[in-house]
């Protein structure tokens, strides 16, 4: 089954008119010695039936958010996606589309960019945004090296520890081989404190990246790092969380000259990492330094308002390598969904699930601390997600509390060696009392019962400073 | 049907007042509470739309596009073939889509299970050892492996500083090869389209790190010099990298490990047919040789008799190149495919592909000149440069038209070693019928009135868009209108 319509009298005729007698010699080119001489050693096709079955069967060894209560983030989270996102995203005129190169034959999708670009300066209060990067760690690296192309002099890049690892580890991958230094700012009480980052900066400081709200769920103190970055000169980047702009001052409010985002929050689903959403903001005077698609407004020849894809001149397609970026192919359906939700939700209802989540998660926070032994493990104010110390095992407690039905939290350890002792949680507007509840008996089941039974999972450790040149 | 009331931004459609969505009342006692200094006076000023001109808005808008679902779309080295909507509904299957990727391996061993398979499936069809699905596109998968040469030159204590890249190359080639630290040093093609094998061996020495080709080639040709290639490059001590972005042409045919290439990318939402989403997601998984191994991305899926698991154990790995584990929904639906499709669905795909572009191209070659021969492999590049010489009519005229005939236009001016380039790629889901028209609208084009393909698209709602005076004023966003 390969999708494939010529039927042999087709291909008779066809062969007929190219003036070959075979297919085999449409294939001639390739020397015999190169070929494959066997079929490929891949599983017999399936039916539709027998795939839909099979996949089905494979399904039930996942255990998915609806089956165990989702308290993970770091990230990706479990928020509620209203049906019109999937129902628009399931248009085959947009899906079955690809990049809008023929304005004519793609207002469809060009508009749909153009409000999502819109949609995002609403969000982040900054200038101009692009058309969408893949996810929020390359967006971190992309951010970073916008920022090297806007200060080329200048070679030092100082990233708090209180940023997502992963993103750590990919700006780290992504400079491997050039010529910047990028130096870790350690967060021990929880946040990247503005007074270690004036002893750590200095004019050869391209930029500055912060997280906010950071890795372990704690805020920033972003106004007072955005002054401190600009008083050397170098640029303020911050990765932000869209739904936390709900209720959080935006990231132009508080000087930020890059904002980057994950956008997996607004409208789609976790995926087990992806396809997500890179979101790049920025100010007016940087837009020719950014990487990635843009669509602009203009008139057609009739004067009609319409749309196209603009200052290509940065793009890998025109400027080879001397681009702003390599990013060709992008996360388009990822931003239509990102459009639908957000005009979905409107400025109320952003507000409205931003409060959701950050009133759940102080209350999953205030039952949980009453246990005995189980503490914040950071005195900063927090928005949805947050970190708690326990006395014994994290991992333990994870696998315990796995086999009762709950996706209970990241063990921190597992990045950030000084906090073995440490989980952090999410909470979104979808978790319920209940399940906040369940969850705290759960747990406090799980500690008296002292894991018994459950079987030490593997200690998983990944320190980001391994991973960099490695 | 062509929607003109959909051309309304939803900025312009917002009532203060109005909404789509609406959540439950909070059902927790705690007010909660963050710190004044750190709150907005009041949320972002998004567009306040109900429900149902929200709708229409957005699907009235989808009609304004062309699609593989409504048209025949020959975008040329985008391989714009039917998405199978079996893969639709499988892939949103909540037991799939709602996997957080950071929960325990034991609590997601169907997924890593398929995802195990697909690094195998990808190693045997690229005839490589070992596979990394992290990257997200094609342009991250060069990149990844670009670092990943880095690494292993860097290991051997080799310092290797230029990347080699025919001048038929896509411009992700050399942006990337920047992006990863190198030199670009561009090798200039032949009168046949294929490698100048003189102009590579001047360039070829001790710095030489990767040589990036695209084969068969973006001109639509299987580079039969590529035996000699590899061997060119591996006695330098240096490595082949392939683009990957044509393996419609060669699936089940002939392998890249087996003529040479030490590495290459996939692009999965062409090859494999994940829809191409109006620009994305793509997915661009790598395959590498077995000394390249150990550099691979991490995690990679791993296996223990029946168990799954991502193995993070892995010290000589470039890192991540981006955060969790890839585009799973993308990698599901490429799996999704090849399972469908099986060792013979597979070779089936590719021939057809060839048999498609091969008879387009004789129908076409007499009117428009194909440059670089009689044969292609699954695409093939057409020139307007007579018709342009002659007649004044560009490539873009000719793009513009088809679309009156409801055909989306090929690929217009790249590569860039042709001039008046129609880079044109019929896929293999294609029928000889869908083939034979678009055909006779070219042919009918070739002999239209100059003046009137200059203004052509005409039958759509829009014609020819000012691009310049997009650039010049920039206009990103919708700005509310300044009350006075």
């Amino acid at each position: 089954m390969s999708y494939v319509l010529n039927t042999s009298e087709d291909q008779r005729a066809m062969l007929a008119a190219i003036g070959v007698s075979s297919i085999e010699e449409l294939f001639h080119k390739i020397p015999p010695s190169l070929r494959l001489n066997r079929p490929l050693q891949v599983p017999p096709a399936l039916s539709e039936m027998e795939l839909t079955a099979h996949l089905h069967q494979l399904a039930r060894r996942n255990r998915p958010a609806g089956e165990a209560v989702c308290f993970l983030g770091g990230g990706a989270y479990d928020h509620f996606i209203p049906a019109v996102v999937d129902v628009i995203a399931g248009r085959s005129e947009f899906y079955t589309a690809y990049t809008p190169y023929q304005a004519e034959a793609s207002q469809g999708s060009l508009q749909v960019f153009f409000e999502f670009q819109t949609l995002i300066c609403q969000l982040t209060d900054l200038d101009v945004a692009n058309a969408s990067l893949y996810e929020g760690g390359s967006a971190v690296a992309e951010s970073v090296l916008m920022a090297r192309s806007i200060q080329p002099q200048r070679r030092k890049v100082l990233v708090a520890a209180s940023v997502h690892p992963e993103y750590r580890q990919t700006l780290a991958t992504y400079t491997a081989n050039l010529d910047l230094h990028i130096q870790t700012l350690p967060t021990p009480n929880g946040f990247l404190d503005p007074d270690d980052l004036k002893k750590a900066i200095d004019d050869q400081t391209l930029c500055v990246v912060a997280q906010h709200p950071n890795f372990f769920g704690c805020l920033e103190e972003p106004e007072a790092l955005a002054d401190v970055a600009h008083q050397t000169g170098a640029l303020f980047i911050v990765s932000f969380d869209p739904i936390s702009l709900g209720l959080l001052k935006r990231p132009g409010q508080y000087r930020a000259d890059i904002a980057v985002a994950e956008g997996q929050c607004l409208g789609n689903p976790m995926s087990y990492g992806g396809p997500y959403l890179g979101l790049l903001a920025c100010r007016e005077e940087y837009v020719r330094k950014m990487p990635g698609r843009l669509v602009g407004q203009t008139v057609d020849r009739r004067g009609r308002r319409c749309w196209v894809l603009t200052l290509q001149t940065r793009e890998q397609h025109i400027r080879r390598e001397k681009a702003t970026s390599n990013i060709c192919t992008n996360q388009g359906l990822m931003a239509l969904k990102a459009t639908v939700y957000l005009a979905a939700l409107g400025p109320q209802g952003l507000k409205e699930t931003a409060d959701l989540c950050m009133r759940k998660a102080h209350y999953a926070a205030a039952r949980l601390t009453q246990l005995a032994g189980v503490q914040l493990r950071f005195n900063r104010p927090f928005f949805k997600e947050f970190t708690l110390q326990i006395e014994g095992s994290v991992p333990a407690l994870l696998a315990g509390l796995l086999e009762k039905g709950y996706h209970a939290g990241l063990h921190l350890g597992r990045w950030y060696p000084e906090l073995q002792n440490c989980f952090s949680m999410a909470v979104t507007e979808k978790r319920t009392r209940a399940e906040i509840d369940g969850f705290v008996s759960a747990l406090a089941d799980q500690r008296d019962g002292a894991c018994n039974g459950v079987p030490t999972p593997q200690v998983r450790s990944e320190p980001v400073e391994q991973t960099i040149h490695g | 049907m062509d929607k003109t009331q959909a051309t309304e931004l939803l900025f312009e459609l917002s009532r203060p007042g109005r909404r789509t969505h609406r959540l439950p009342d909070c059902d927790v006692p705690t007010e909660g509470s963050l710190p004044a200094s750190a709150l907005a006076e009041g949320p972002p000023p998004l567009p306040e739309v109900g429900e149902i001109d929200l709708v229409r808005h957005f699907i009235n808008l989808s009609t304004r596009n062309m699609s593989i679902d409504t048209n025949f779309y020959p975008l040329g080295s985008c391989t714009m073939k039917y998405n199978p909507k079996r893969h639709e509904r499988l892939a949103a299957h909540p037991s799939m889509t709602d996997l957080h990727p950071l929960q325990s391996d034991e609590s997601c061993q169907g997924l890593l299970a398929i995802l195990w398979e697909m690094q195998e499936l990808l190693a045997e069809i690229a005839g490589l050892d070992g596979v990394s699905l992290q990257p997200a596109a094609g342009a991250q998968g060069e990149l990844t492996a670009l670092l990943m040469a880095a690494a292993y030159f860097r290991h051997k204590g080799e310092r290797r500083s230029r990347v080699l890249i025919p001048d038929s190359a896509h411009g992700t080639n050399p942006a990337s090869a920047a992006l990863a630290g190198f030199d670009t040093v561009s090798v200039k093609s032949n009168s046949r389209g294929l490698v100048d094998l003189d102009d590579l061996r001047s360039k070829l020495d001790e710095r030489t790190a990767v040589f990036m080709i695209t084969n068969p080639n973006t001109l639509g040709l299987f580079d039969d010099q590529i035996a000699t290639i590899t061997e060119l490059l591996h006695h330098k001590g240096a490595l082949v990298y392939l683009d990957g972005a044509n393996m419609n042409a060669i699936l089940g045919i002939t392998r890249p490990g087996d003529f040479g290439a030490d590495m290459m990318h996939y692009n999965v939402h062409k090859t494999f047919t994940g829809p191409h989403g109006a620009g994305g997601p793509g997915a661009g998984p790598i395959a590498v040789r077995k000394q390249l191994v150990p550099f691979l991305p991490t995690p990679l899926v791993a296996r223990s008799g029946e168990r799954f698991y991502l193995d993070y154990d892995r010290p000589q790995s470039i890192g991540r190149v981006r955060s969790f584990f890839g585009n799973v929904g993308i990698l599901l639906r490429g799996w999704l495919y090849i399972r469908t499709l099986g060792p013979r669905g597979l070779r089936e795909v590719s021939e057809n592909a060839v048999l498609n572009a091969n008879y387009l191209l004789s129908r076409l070659k007499g009117v428009y000149e194909v440059p670089h021969g009689e044969r292609c492999m699954h695409e093939f590049v057409a020139s307007a440069w007579t018709l342009k010489r002659e007649r004044k009519i560009s490539a873009m005229d000719i793009g513009k038209r088809l679309l009156d005939f409801g055909f989306h236009a090929p690929t217009v001016y790249f590569p860039l070693v042709v001039k008046e380039a129609l880079m044109i790629e019929p896929t293999e889901t294609e029928s000889k019928e869908t083939l034979d028209a678009f055909a006779d609208a070219l042919l009918q084009i070739s002999r239209e009135d100059a003046d009137f393909l200059h203004e052509a698209p005409h039958e759509l709602a829009l014609s020819r868009p000012d691009e310049v005076k997009a650039a010049k004023e920039t206009v990103l966003r919708w700005q509310a209108p300044s009350t006075p």
